[in-house]
């Protein structure tokens, strides 16, 4: 019997996500499938699974992220869905920890990768908002608050960069003095 | 030859490759080497064998056409990486020792 969840997180909350479908797992509801804000699970033995969420830097059709993925399969991983770039994994947690990232290097890139998704469109959202501020100002005063949708946008997802950098910047302090 | 530490990662992926093997072989061996300690994850593993790969310090074998798994083995620069690296952590660890015999209680 599949279960249907909607629910949603942010793209800068994904070890937040990762951390839900572990706790489904742990019910005996294993992720099979994903689309937009949409979970698929089926049953499965309680806590059989262990989730991780990676953002890749191409497409996961892209022949670099095939290679990959067929990678991740060699060592016990499996993918179950993806969404965008964004692909998920699991792994037997009878076959031991699953962890993508064993060092503060890769760790690190994965959260810039994030970040280089999301700053555009922050920065998009700001130019938009500047652009019709000026436009309805002029040609539509009475809508002068439609703009503003842009500005909350921008604001929500500087938001969620700001949340990356700081756990970019603890790592670099971590980096430092360690490996 | 550079003078620069190398991360742990990729000095057991490069002990690991004295014989050919794939990336879950490297894994495992890496772990069976450091008795349990060093666990290499597949994503940081992936990232350390395309560069070491770019670097010349490791080949991929050219593999049975049967297994679709890729196999690696290192180079005579990767083996010359491995070796200096050695003198550099004998140096530490002597050091180390030298400096610190009077603070085990």
């Amino acid at each position: 019997m599949r279960k249907i969840i909607k629910k949603m997180f942010w793209a800068w909350e994904f070890e937040k996500e990762e951390k839900w479908l572990n706790e489904m797992s742990a019910k005996g509801l294993a992720l099979v499938d994903y689309s937009w804000c949409r979970y698929s699970f089926e049953e499965c033995e309680p806590g059989e699974y262990t989730n991780k969420i990676q953002l890749l830097e191409h497409n996961p059709s892209h022949p670099e992220s095939e290679q990959y993925i067929r990678f991740m399969e060699e060592t016990g991983a499996e993918q179950v869905a993806s969404y965008m770039n964004w692909v998920y994994f699991r792994k037997k947690t009878s076959e031991g920890p699953f962890e993508i990232f064993s060092d503060i290097e890769s760790k690190m890139s994965h959260l810039i990768l994030i970040k280089k998704l999301l700053l555009p469109i922050a920065v998009l959202n700001l130019g938009i908002f500047l652009m019709n501020m000026v436009n309805f100002a002029i040609n539509y005063p009475r809508g002068l608050w439609i703009p503003f949708i842009n500005l909350a946008c921008a604001a929500l997802v500087f938001f969620g960069v700001h949340r990356i950098q700081k756990k970019i910047n603890a790592l670099k302090k971590e980096r430092s003095i360690r490996e | 030859m550079e003078n620069i530490a190398l991360t742990e990662a990729v000095f057991y992926i490069l002990l690991s490759l004295s014989e050919p093997l794939h990336g879950y072989g490297i894994m495992q061996n890496a772990e069976k080497l450091s008795n349990g300690r060093v666990k290499l994850a597949a994503g940081t593993l992936y990232g350390a064998i395309n560069t070491l790969l770019e670097k010349g310090w490791i080949t991929s074998v050219p593999g049975d056409s049967g297994d679709r798994k890729k196999e690696y083995v290192i180079t005579e620069s990767g083996k010359k990486a491995v070796l200096s690296e050695i003198e550099r952590l004998k140096e530490l660890v002597e050091n180390g020792e030298k400096l610190t015999g009077g603070w085990k209680k």
